[in-house]
């Protein structure tokens, strides 16, 4: 029983975790996330 | 001049990637001497040394924690610095970790052609060795959780989580299944026996799998595709959904080393049923770095090394099919102890770890150099071409050959249930792949010969202005301002 809940919990934080990141008020801050990489070739090109 | 604290420690990142080099090269030799005594068994002069069960784990160990985890320590010691804006916590634990992994390499170089072992496998180094592993890990687990600890942007970049949990996890699974009884210098015992000890060993050996040469390499995948392509990654939000999900299957699929053994039947179908959920994760991961490259397809035409990345990534999605496919109760009864695992293993290690490393390794030496890019782009194509052929060639020789084995190993006669073949005859049916495979790891090698004179002539061509790189500012929105 215990364990039953334990998993569905985690279940439910999962897809709530994913609900979370396609929130529209994340976008602008998960794509600067992912220009990252790049930051030290435009420092270059700069 | 840039002064110290204003720049990146680049030189543990090139030590660790001329190791990855080097070791490449080692581990790869003893593979394809153990693959032509496998054809000629003459070869070893009956010299204890030089006998399979000694170089077989030689050679796993070499191209696994040599080969790959220098790759690692390069790549995460790279992208930690330059994701973060900051220097590495210490200049001298970078030293220690870079020396004390380098022990543990020799050490494991002396000690199992002599014959000292565990009798585990990925795990086959004795305690002494096992002590230091420990302490160069926490070490590198300081430097690296440190780096990050003093960053000088807010986020921390999706490469940095996945090259964080495998720290975390090899940590834990090491200490775990290393647990023993010494019984003098170069003897233990197990601390576990019988079924347990099984599932403890596989839930190492299948994680070590997993985070070792999965999670960790995809923190190389996050890092260097984008890069290599000119653009973000697909999807920042995907590569999140990613990390956790495959942080949270991976550690149950274990059981499926062993199906139909003394283990519980609901361990081993736990275990196929993990597997299963786990193409999922790896497909989706797959999928996003494949996507990074929409709309600059072309590159693939004239970057070799995007072709690595980017290939790499395809072998990665057929062996994350194939996994979950043998962990089927069904189908591995026929793959099982056949050259089809060793088919799959190859198919993940020099497909996927193996080119996603070498392509990562020629994406940052230029620019740890100062150099716009390595010696010879040719070369790096010819070494992709050597390498996908070679690897082509041995893959395809170990499932013909595993397949082979697998049906005259399971044919019996319907009149009174008898073996249809002795295994001799099974052995015989095997060898010409042998050859195959064979000459496939010679071309790989060569390939990896080639990686290695291109990368000599960078460093020749680089000299010894190696000048630091400055560390970015703190925050590149407010340089922009």
């Amino acid at each position: 029983m215990v364990p039953g809940l334990i998993t569905a919990a985690l279940l439910l934080l999962f897809v709530g975790g994913c609900i979370w990141l396609w929130l529209p008020g994340h976008k602008a801050a998960l794509d600067a996330a992912a220009q990252m990489p790049l930051d030290d070739d435009k420092e270059e090109t700069a | 001049m840039v002064g110290v604290e204003g720049s990146y420690n680049d030189k543990v990142v090139r030590q660790f990637a001329v190791m990855t080099v080097v070791w490449g090269v080692v581990g790869m030799l003893v593979g394809v001497i153990i693959a032509a005594q496998l054809y000629w068994p003459g070869l070893d002069f009956d010299l204890p040394w030089l006998s399979y069960g000694r170089l077989r784990p030689l050679h796993t160990n070499a191209v696994i924690f040599a080969f790959g985890g220098s790759a690692l320590f390069a790549t995460s010691l790279y992208t930690v610095q330059r994701t973060c804006h900051v220097r590495l916590l210490s200049d001298k634990l970078a030293a220690f970790v870079f020396w004390g992994w380098q022990l543990v390499i020799v050490a494991a170089a002396i000690t199992l052609p002599l014959g000292i072992t565990q009798g585990k496998e990925y795990a086959e180094l004795e305690w002494p060795i096992d002590i230091l592993i420990t302490i160069v890990w926490v070490a590198y687990a300081v430097l690296f959780f440190g780096t990050i600890a003093k960053r000088k942007v807010k986020h921390i970049y999706v490469a940095n989580w996945f090259y964080g949990a495998y720290i975390i996890t090899i940590a834990l699974l090491h200490v775990v299944n290393n647990l023993a009884i010494p019984a003098g210098w170069w003897k233990s015992y197990s601390v576990y026996s019988g079924s347990v000890d099984a599932m403890v060993q596989w839930w190492y050996g299948h994680n070590a799998v997993g985070f070792f040469l999965t999670t960790a390499f995809l923190g190389m995948m996050y890092y260097f595709v984008p890069k290599q392509a000119g653009r973000p990654i697909y999807s920042y939000r995907l590569s999140i959904v990613h990390f956790w999900a495959l942080i949270a299957v991976y550690m149950w699929a274990g059981p499926h080393h062993l199906q139909y053994t003394a283990l519980p039947d609901w361990a081993q179908s736990l275990g196929m049923v993990f597997s299963l959920v786990l193409l999922a994760p790896s497909w989706g991961g797959a999928i996003n770095g494949i996507l990074t490259l929409s709309g600059v397809w072309y590159k693939l035409r004239t970057d070799p090394i995007l072709k690595f990345l980017i290939v790499s990534l395809s072998f990665y999605m057929m062996s994350t099919f194939e996994g979950p496919m043998m962990s089927i109760k069904t189908v591995n009864s026929l793959s099982h102890y056949t050259d089809w695992t060793i088919g799959h293993v190859h198919s993940g290690a020099i497909g996927w770890v193996a080119m996603i490393s070498i392509g990562s390794i020629y994406a940052m030496l230029p620019r740890l150099l100062g150099l716009q890019k390595m010696y010879s782009t040719r070369l790096i194509d010819t070494h992709f071409w050597m390498h996908t052929i070679g690897l082509v060639v041995y893959i395809a020789s170990m499932w013909i050959a595993g397949v082979t084995q697998g049906l005259m190993w399971r044919a019996t006669d319907p009149e009174n249930g008898t073996l249809v073949y002795s295994f001799v005859e099974a052995l015989n049916a095997t060898k010409p792949y042998y050859l195959f495979r064979l000459g496939g790891g010679l071309i790989v090698l060569a390939g990896m010969l080639v990686m290695g004179w291109n990368v000599f002539k960078t460093f020749r061509l680089a000299g010894a202005s190696t000048a630091p790189q400055a560390v970015l500012p703190p925050d590149v929105a407010d340089a922009r301002a």
